[in-house]
């Protein structure tokens, strides 16, 4: 019976039909995933055991003007997006925001201010942001008595 | 005979393709338009203009980070594009793109002949 219904052409013409749907779910949840906060400038964050690394899109910005700091497990960005040359001119339309900006995130982990460095280019800024030595996790070797 | 080439032709585009948000401002005699598109580098935009309509499509290759793991995201990479249709008053050969920061700026200077123009009296007497 079961055989049957595999050798049918139309199962898997149903088959296909399914991994379709499928796909088109999978774009519907990846797209829900972002969390549009709303807040500038939006980030995205990767880790892995030995650290994070977080990029912002930041148009536009002035590089020698960003402040960074961390502290313990919090990471900082201030900046300032200046009003852009529409100022004083006949401006036809008006999208992009600009103003001074302050943003906090914080990490799943403590990290070596030391060794933090950042990288701004084409309007993203990339930041490396190692794990505290403390931070990481030991292996506690157990000795039998 | 390869069923490829039956197939019907098109362009590769990436999975996403976002809006990029503008400013655009009149400066003397022309337009500027400034787009934010982040990510983009110079060699990887391309601007074209048929007839009235002039596209913007910039190219996004977000360089891949190896070992780690997306652990929360605020925006989506993918490229950009957005379409003007532009005014008679333009003249199309003289327009120029310049990009800094992931900023396109667009210059579109207004032709010779939609620029006021002074007419001078002389009397007659």
């Amino acid at each position: 019976m079961l055989l049957q219904k595999l050798s049918d052409p139309d199962v898997f013409g149903s088959f296909n039909e399914l991994q379709k749907i499928q796909s088109q779910l999978n774009r519907l949840l990846t797209a829900a995933s972002k969390r549009s906060t709303g807040e500038f400038p939006p980030a995205n964050v990767w880790t892995n055991e030995s650290g994070a690394v977080v990029r912002c899109e930041m148009p536009g910005i002035n590089a020698a003007d960003l402040e960074i700091t961390v502290v313990n497990d919090t990471l900082t960005i201030k900046g300032e997006k200046c009003q852009s040359e529409t100022d004083g001119q006949n401006c036809l339309r008006q999208e992009r925001g600009w103003g001074r900006f302050t943003r906090s995130l914080q990490l799943p982990f403590a990290v070596d201010p030391d060794k933090v460095s950042a990288g701004y280019s084409n309007g993203i800024l990339q930041l490396t942001l190692p794990r505290a030595e403390a931070d990481k996790p030991r292996r506690i070797s157990v000795s039998e008595v | 005979m390869t069923t490829a080439l039956l197939e019907p032709r098109q362009k590769v585009e990436a999975a996403q393709v976002y809006v990029p948000r503008a400013d655009i401002y009149e400066s003397g005699d022309q337009l500027v338009v400034l787009a934010d598109m982040p990510g983009v580098r110079q060699e990887s935009i391309d601007i074209t203009i048929e007839q009235n309509i002039l596209t913007i499509y910039g190219k996004v290759e977000e360089p891949q980070l190896d070992g780690y793991n997306l652990v929360y995201s605020e925006y989506g990479v993918g490229d950009y594009r957005r379409v003007f249709t532009l005014s008679n008053e333009i003249d199309k050969d003289g327009i120029q793109a310049t990009i800094k920061n992931g900023v396109l700026k667009l210059l579109l200077p207004k032709s010779k002949a939609s620029l006021p123009r002074k007419i001078s009296v002389t009397s007659c007497d």
